[in-house]
């Protein structure tokens, strides 16, 4: 239905953005011609949502080129010029305000629904569109959004992108769409995107579910580290050419995999986890010296099952002692740093009780080990009386490691926490680690990075909240996790 | 000069102290003669309860947005009623009567920890409605009857070596042991980092119920040690007793350069803005001011204090 010969509606050229030291996109080509569905692909961190981002105008590039419907736009292009130009964006976290009804929301896109009686207009525009998408989506236009359950959320939130009416609609960015949505919903959505397009409007589908891809796409854009790495027409990929495709092309450096022989050494069982929600036998097990990988898609339950141990459920009392676990966060700022204070203080904060003479803690003392861990872990600072926050944010992390680490828990919980750490450092602390399993303590490592998964003694992919395979020894490779990263866990929701 | 500025930006305390001595000499200079020396002396006498109540204030704040004691004036009330009504007057009682007055303490803490806990509800919320349950305890159980103190805690109330209150060099003394408690031990350290990320500070192993409830409680009972000595010092307990101390006791913390954002609190600084708030009012009284001026002036005097220290420190 589309050719090359028409110009298209939206071209990306040499796109990059550039978060700090991180190099988020590098440089990404990517053309979208009118009445086209685009499926775009790639692991968490490929930079899809970063992309659409600077497409939806709320992220400004670094560097490369936007043309829309021939037009170029340069700097300074924001969410109000992409609303003009008719590129609505339904994002994963939802943007719908929860404190107002359905109506409201769909207001706040609309300014021309204004004046007396505005309400009831607002009411009529979202509920022909949720009948159009959704037929007997059972929802009111007067409901509060808070009061709805989280599919119906997401029906609102996608109908509402699809609304017109003073400016026409050109393109819908659809990110995970139907990551709430049951397969019924789900099949009414993208029926609709299928019909969308003979009306002119072009989509872009991000989804983790390959077959929703495969099945209404025209085109399939495959990225990774940053780069699109595949485009061509849809016809030419199938689901194992996806996966190959979004998985690493270069064998990585030889597996760090300890053999073994390590292993027979250690018995001492640390953790025996069930999920809440397992509806097969399979639980999270270690021991002492083992180093455990979770796997799986962003969200799927991984943070949830750290922080469970962490509050003690499924820690033996062989693994209880007195120090129990240490947690290292990913997302530092949030579960990690503590502001106001010193590097020493920071790392301090989990060995208080080693610290003390008497009741009182000994500065002295304090200031050794933080000198200690400054030294082993490379932390760049002056002094470790320097406050956290005067440290950039790789090294915050590293006082986050050496807070652990330096504690005396026998386990660690890690919450991917090698998110904009860069690949020196990524070495040094995976070297860290291996040294403190072969001592006997006991890493439980939730990450996104396939490459990771190499120092793992055994793998817990999760989906839906729940383990959806366990992987040990040569079983773990990128190709199974990706597998049991999509699979459907029977009984889960 | 330059090595006071250093000192005085490094130590956002000592602003409280130096607008003390300001205040003091204004009035001082003013009333000329002996006065000034009385004057001072009195501010200690006085400032002494708004230190005690002040610390327990400070490391509720400490504990970051949100968290504020408000039942610290209907604590002082039911604490001195409950003291007074045990010590009857005799010396041989004062001992039970200050453990009777730290056992309100203890379950006005905890009362108020349960509400926060159990009920979930907002501190500020929880502390407000226990103080109506707390001071009602209190119309209910003195009836109004002014209880004399007994003789030996209003000798220590009110007795003063060379023109310095006994209290207060207690009360120094005690201000010493809270800033060793908050800077170098572990509660201290814990609260601290709850007042900076509570979540942080849970997974960093600080367990956060158990900081929260202490600190609770550490605030109700010195409210309730401060109705002991407020009611020796003033002949007895009374209804409103209490009922300065609600916005002073969060004054002092302010002024004397605590975060009211949590995480970064100090002792001196209680001590310095304590001074401060006594000396404005009497320099206010002093010049003739009318109850109206004076509180005007007071909001307007506060309200300069925390705007400037505040942005000071941001500027850091």
């Amino acid at each position: 239905m589309t050719t090359e010969t028409v110009s298209p509606l939206i071209s990306l050229t040499g796109i990059q953005k550039v978060f700090g030291a991180v190099q988020a996109l590098s440089g990404v080509d990517l053309n979208i011609h009118t009445g086209e569905c685009l499926g775009l692909v790639g692991h968490n961190g490929a930079g899809k949502s970063t992309l659409m981002n600077i497409l939806a105008g709320t992220l400004e590039a670094s560097g490369g080129s936007l043309s829309i419907a021939g037009r170029d736009l340069g700097q300074g292009y924001a969410v109000q010029d992409a609303g003009r130009l008719g590129i609505r964006c339904v994002f994963q976290e939802g943007s719908l305000c929860p404190n107002l009804s359905v109506a409201e929301n769909t207001r706040i896109i609309h300014p021309v629904l204004k004046g007396f009686g505005w309400r009831p207009r607002a009411a009529a525009v979202i509920m022909e569109q949720l009948d159009l998408i959704f037929p007997g989506h059972g929802v009111s236009a007067f409901d509060i959004v808070g009061d709805l359950s989280i599919s119906k959320r997401q029906m609102v939130e996608i109908a509402r992108a699809f609304t017109v009416t003073d400016t026409g609609i050109r393109l819908v960015i659809l990110d995970e769409p139907t990551s709430s949505l049951d397969a019924r919903v789900a099949e009414q959505l993208l029926d609709y995107v299928g019909r969308v397009a003979g009306e002119g409007i072009s989509v872009i589908l991000i989804s983790h579910l390959l077959g929703e891809i495969l099945q209404v796409s025209n085109k399939i854009a495959v990225m990774k580290d940053g780069r699109v790495v595949a485009f061509r027409d849809a016809s030419g990929f199938d689901r194992s050419s996806l996966v190959e495709a979004m998985g690493s092309t270069v064998v990585a450096g030889v597996a760090p995999r300890r053999d073994a022989e390590h292993r027979k050494t250690v018995s001492e069982e640390r953790i025996h986890m069930r999920p809440p929600e397992q509806p097969d036998d399979q639980s999270v097990r270690a021991q002492a010296g083992e180093v455990v990988g979770f796997a799986g898609l962003a969200g799927q339950g991984q943070t949830e099952a750290l922080l469970q141990i962490f509050d003690g459920h499924g820690v033996l009392p062989s693994g209880a002692q007195d120090a129990g676990c240490c947690f290292i966060a990913g997302d530092r700022q949030v579960d990690g740093v503590l502001p106001l204070w010193s590097i020493r203080k920071n790392i301090g904060i989990s060995s208080l009780k080693r610290l003390l003479l008497g009741m009182l803690i000994q500065n002295g003392k304090e200031r050794e080990l933080a000198d200690a861990w400054k030294e082993r872990i490379g932390i760049r600072a002056p002094d470790v009386e320097a406050p956290i926050l005067s440290l950039s944010g790789g090294n915050q992390q590293k006082v986050l490691f050496a807070r652990a680490l330096g504690s005396a828990a026998d386990i660690v919980l890690m919450d991917d926490p090698m998110r904009g750490v860069d690949i020196g450092t990524k070495n040094e602390v995976y070297a860290i680690i291996r040294q403190e399993a072969s001592q006997g303590r006991t890493f439980l490592w939730y990450t996104t990075e396939m490459e990771e998964l190499d120092y793992c003694d055994r793998v817990y992919v999760f989906r839906d909240g729940v383990i959806s395979e366990t992987l040990s020894g040569s079983d773990i490779t990128e190709e199974n996790v990706l597998k049991a990263s999509f699979k459907q866990v029977s009984g889960a929701a | 000069m330059k090595q006071l500025e250093m000192f005085m930006r490094q130590h956002p305390w000592s602003w409280s102290f130096l607008a003390a001595f300001l205040t003091w000499a204004v009035t001082a200079a003013y009333i000329s003669g002996t006065g000034g020396l009385a004057l001072a002396s009195t501010a200690l006498s006085f400032s002494t309860f708004f230190v005690m109540v002040g610390i327990g204030q400070m490391f509720v704040i400490t504990l970051g947005p949100g968290n504020v004691d408000l039942s610290i004036p209907s604590t002082i009330t039911l604490s001195a009623v409950v003291s007074m009504m045990v010590m009857d007057g005799t010396n041989a009682m004062i001992l039970p009567g200050i453990l009777a007055a730290v056992g309100v303490g203890v379950l006005v803490g905890l009362f108020n920890y349960g509400l926060i806990r159990v009920l979930t509800i907002p501190p500020i919320i929880a502390t407000m409605s226990s103080s109506f349950l707390v001071q009602s305890s209190a119309i209910a159980l003195g009836r109004g009857v002014k209880i004399k103190p007994p003789a030996a805690l209003e000798w220590i109330s009110t007795a003063k070596m060379l023109g310095v209150p006994v209290l207060s060099l207690l009360v120094i003394a005690f201000a010493i042991v809270m800033a060793v408690l908050l800077n170098r031990t572990v509660y201290g350290r814990s609260v601290t980092a709850f007042g900076q990320n509570t979540r942080a500070a849970r997974l960093a192993g600080v367990p956060i119920e158990r900081i929260r409830y202490l600190t609770y409680t550490l605030s109700a009972v010195l409210a309730a040690v401060c109705g002991v000595f407020l009611a020796g010092f003033s002949g007895g307990s009374s209804l409103n007793m209490g009922e300065e101390y609600l916005l002073a006791s969060i004054a002092v913390v302010v002024i004397g350069g605590s975060s009211i954002a949590g995480g970064n609190s100090n002792v001196p600084g209680i001590f310095g803005s304590a001074l401060f708030l006594f000396l404005l009012v009497a320099m206010l009284n002093t010049f003739g001011a009318a109850a109206g001026l004076r509180l005007i002036l007071t909001g307007l005097i506060i309200v300069g204090v925390v705007t400037f220290a505040g942005g000071r420190k941001e500027s850091r």
